[in-house]
C-alpha cells in the first residue's frame, strides 16, 4: 500500500497530537493552571513558548488545552455517529412515515446555522463539558443522518439484505449485521470530517467565552484569554490559534486520503 | 399555470412553513429545556413569593403555547419584548446594529462573488493543472481554519508585522461613507477569506460538472468554437448551479459575521447575540436567533428560486 506524501504528513502529526493528548499529564512541565512566571514572558529555556496573560506556562496549557479540545470533540463526533447512524440506518430499513418523520426533523434542524441553535441552547442549559458535548453531537449528528440514510438506502435494496429480511430478522439485526459493515467505509472516511468540524465548533465557542469554562484550558478559550496581548505585539494568541489550524489541515489530509481511497474502491461512488 | 410559477410558489410556501417550525423551535424547544427565567433574574435566594410575582409579571405563569403566540404576533408586529437585562426594547437595539451588520456583510459578498467566480473558473479551466492545485491547496487551508483563528493571523500580519490598519472595527452614526469602509476593511478581508474558498470550490465544482456532460461532447463533436461552446451549451446551464453556489454561501456569512463581529469588537447584530447568550437573557437570544435564521432560510429560498428561474429545462417544458 502506497500512502501519498501529504496524507503520511497528515498521519504523522495527527498522530503526535493524539500521543501528546493521550499523555498530556506527564509530558506537561508544568502545572497549566498555575502562574509560573510574570505576564508575557517572550519564550525562553525555561518556558519554551513563554507564559500567557496572568505568566501561566504556554506550552503546558497547550498540551493540557489540546487533550480537552481532543476529547470534547472526539466525544462529540463519536456521539454524532452513533446517533446518526443509527437513526440513519433506521429511516432506511423502515421507509415510510418513520422515514419521513426523522427526515422532516433533520431538514428542519439543518435549516438553521449549528452556530446559533448552539448559542440559543446555551444561554438556557448550564455551561460544563457534559452539556458541550450533548448540543454538539446532537447538532451534528444531522449532517451523519443524512450520508447514513443515503448509503444504508443503496444498500437496503441488495439481495442479501431481501434474504434477512425473508427469513425473518429483526430490524435490529438488518441494521447491525446486514448494513452496518458495508456501510462502514464511507463513514469511517466521513468520521474524520466531523471530527474537524467539532474541533472547530468547540474552540469557536470557547473563544466566544460559551464552551470550555476557566481555569481548565482548551485552544479556542487561550486565543480568548490571550488576544490582548496582540495588540502589543505579543504572539501569544497565535500559538494555540496555530495549533487548531494545524490539528484539522492534518486530520483533513488524511481524511482526504480515505476518502479517495474508499470512493476508488466502490469505482467512483462516494 | 406556467410550471414554473407552481414550483415557485411551493418553494416559497415551503420556506415559509420552516420558517413558522424553526420559531416554534425557538420558543418552545428553549422553554423545554431546564432552566427558569425568573429564577435567573432573582438569583438562587429568591424567596418562592417573589419568584411567582416575577412570573406573574412577565406573564410566565401562562400555558407555553399561549406565550408563543403572544410572542409571534409581537414579532410579526415588530414588536419583540424588553431585554430581562436592562429593560431596553429590543426592536430599537436590533434596528440600530441590523444596518452595521449587513454594511459588513454587504461589503465581503461584493468582494468575495466575483473573486470566487473568477478563481472558479480558472480552477475548471486548467482542471488537474498547477493553477487548479495551487488554488485548491490554498483554499482546502482556508476552510480548515475558523473564523476566529483566521481573524487572529489577519490581524497579526497587516497590524503588527505591516500595520496598515487597525485592529478594532468601530462603526458610529454619522461616519462618512468612507470612513466606515476603512474602519470595516479588516474584517471584511478575514470575511472573505473564510466565504472564498467555500464558493470557489464549488462553483468549479459546478463547472466541472456541466463541462463534463454529453452535450458538451456532443457540441465539441460537432466541431464548434470552444467559444460557442462555453455561450451557447455551458453558460445557460452552468449559471443556475452557480447562482445557487452564491446564496448558500452568502447564508454562511451569516455564520461567520457572528464570530468576526466579536473578535473585531463591531458593534452589530453577532456581537449583542453573544453578549446576550452570556447574560443568559433569552427574549433577546430568541429574537436575534429568529433573525439570523430567518436570514439563513431567506437566502437559501433565494438560491432554490433562482436555480429554478435560470433552468433552461424548467423554463421550456417539453
Amino acid at each position: 500500500m502506497r500512502i501519498p506524501p501529504s496524507a503520511l504528513i497528515g498521519l504523522i502529526l495527527t498522530g503526535v497530537f493524539i500521543f501528546s493528548a493521550i499523555f498530556a499529564d506527564l509530558l506537561m512541565p508544568y502545572a497549566y493552571d498555575l502562574p509560573v512566571g510574570t505576564q508575557w514572558e517572550g519564550p525562553s529555556a525555561t518556558h519554551w513558548l513563554g507564559t500567557d496573560t496572568i505568566g501561566r506556562d504556554i506550552l503546558s496549557r497547550l498540551i493540557k488545552g489540546g487533550q480537552i479540545t481532543i476529547f470534547v470533540a472526539l466525544a462529540a463526533s463519536i456521539l454524532s455517529f452513533a446517533m446518526g447512524s443509527f437513526f440513519g440506518f433506521l429511516a432506511a430499513v423502515s421507509g415510510g412515515w418513520t422515514d419521513q418523520i426523522l427526515s422532516r426533523v433533520c431538514d428542519l434542524m439543518m435549516a438553521i446555522p449549528s452556530l446559533i441553535v448552539a448559542l440559543v441552547l446555551l444561554s438556557v442549559l448550564p455551561l460544563n463539558l457534559t452539556v458541550l458535548i450533548l448540543v454538539m453531537g446532537v447538532l451534528d449528528s444531522t449532517r451523519v443522518f443524512r450520508l447514513a440514510r443515503a448509503v444504508a438506502m443503496d444498500i437496503a435494496v441488495m439481495e442479501y439484505v431481501e434474504a434477512a429480511k425473508l427469513r425473518g430478522e429483526k430490524w435490529g439485526w438488518v441494521i447491525f449485521r446486514e448494513i452496518l459493515p458495508n456501510a462502514l467505509s464511507p463513514l469511517v472516511a466521513e468520521f474524520g470530517l466531523r471530527f474537524i468540524f467539532a474541533v472547530l465548533f468547540i474552540s469557536t465557542l470557547s473563544f466566544l467565552g460559551l464552551g470550555v469554562q476557566p481555569p481548565l484550558a482548551d485552544w479556542g478559550g487561550m486565543v480568548k484569554e490571550n488576544k490582548d496581548g496582540l495588540s502589543w505585539g505579543i504572539s501569544a494568541a497565535l500559538v494555540p490559534a496555530l495549533a487548531i489550524a494545524l490539528l484539522a489541515i492534518s486530520v483533513n489530509l488524511v481524511a482526504d486520503w480515505v476518502l479517495s481511497r474508499t470512493s476508488s474502491l466502490k469505482g467512483g461512488r462516494g | 399555470m406556467h410550471p414554473i410559477v407552481k414550483l415557485l410558489v411551493q418553494r416559497i410556501a415551503l420556506g415559509l412553513v420552516l420558517l413558522l417550525a424553526v420559531s416554534a423551535v425557538i420558543f418552545l424547544g428553549v422553554e423545554a429545556l431546564p432552566g427558569d427565567t425568573a429564577q435567573a433574574i432573582l438569583g438562587q435566594s429568591a424567596t418562592p413569593q417573589a419568584l411567582e410575582n416575577l412570573r406573574a409579571q412577565m406573564g410566565l405563569d401562562q400555558p407555553a403555547l399561549t406565550r408563543y403566540f403572544n410572542w409571534l404576533g409581537g414579532v410579526m408586529t415588530g414588536d419583540l419584548g424588553k431585554a430581562l437585562t436592562n429593560g431596553v426594547d429590543i426592536s430599537q437595539a436590533i434596528g440600530q446594529r441590523l444596518g452595521n451588520t449587513l454594511f459588513l456583510a454587504g461589503c465581503a459578498a461584493v468582494i468575495a462573488v466575483p473573486l470566487a467566480l473568477i478563481l472558479g473558473a480558472v480552477a475548471a479551466r486548467y482542471a488537474g493543472r498547477w493553477p487548479d492545485k495551487v488554488i485548491s491547496a490554498v483554499t482546502l487551508t482556508t476552510i480548515s481554519l475558523p473564523e476566529f483563528v483566521a481573524a487572529y493571523f489577519v490581524i497579526y500580519l497587516l497590524t503588527i508585522l505591516f500595520p496598515v490598519f487597525q485592529p478594532v472595527a468601530m462603526v458610529f452614526p454619522g461616519m462618512s461613507f468612507w470612513a466606515k469602509l476603512q474602519a470595516v476593511a479588516l474584517p471584511v478581508i478575514v470575511l472573505v477569506m473564510v466565504v472564498l474558498a467555500h464558493m470557489m470550490r464549488m462553483t468549479r465544482a459546478a463547472i466541472l460538472n456541466v463541462m463534463q456532460s454529453a452535450y458538451i461532447e456532443t457540441a465539441e463533436l460537432k466541431g464548434l468554437s470552444p467559444m460557442t461552446i462555453i455561450w451557447k451549451h455551458a453558460f445557460p446551464n452552468a449559471i443556475a448551479p452557480v447562482i445557487s453556489v452564491v446564496a448558500i454561501n452568502l447564508a454562511y456569512l451569516v455564520v461567520g459575521v457572528v464570530v468576526v463581529e466579536v473578535v473585531f469588537s463591531y458593534n452589530a447584530l453577532g456581537q449583542y447575540l453573544v453578549d446576550h447568550v452570556t447574560k443568559r437573557d433569552l427574549p433577546v437570544v430568541q429574537a436575534v436567533g429568529l433573525i439570523f435564521a430567518a436570514v439563513y432560510i431567506g437566502l437559501n429560498i433565494i438560491a432554490d428560486v433562482t436555480a429554478i428561474i435560470a433552468n433552461p429545462r424548467l423554463r421550456h417544458p417539453k
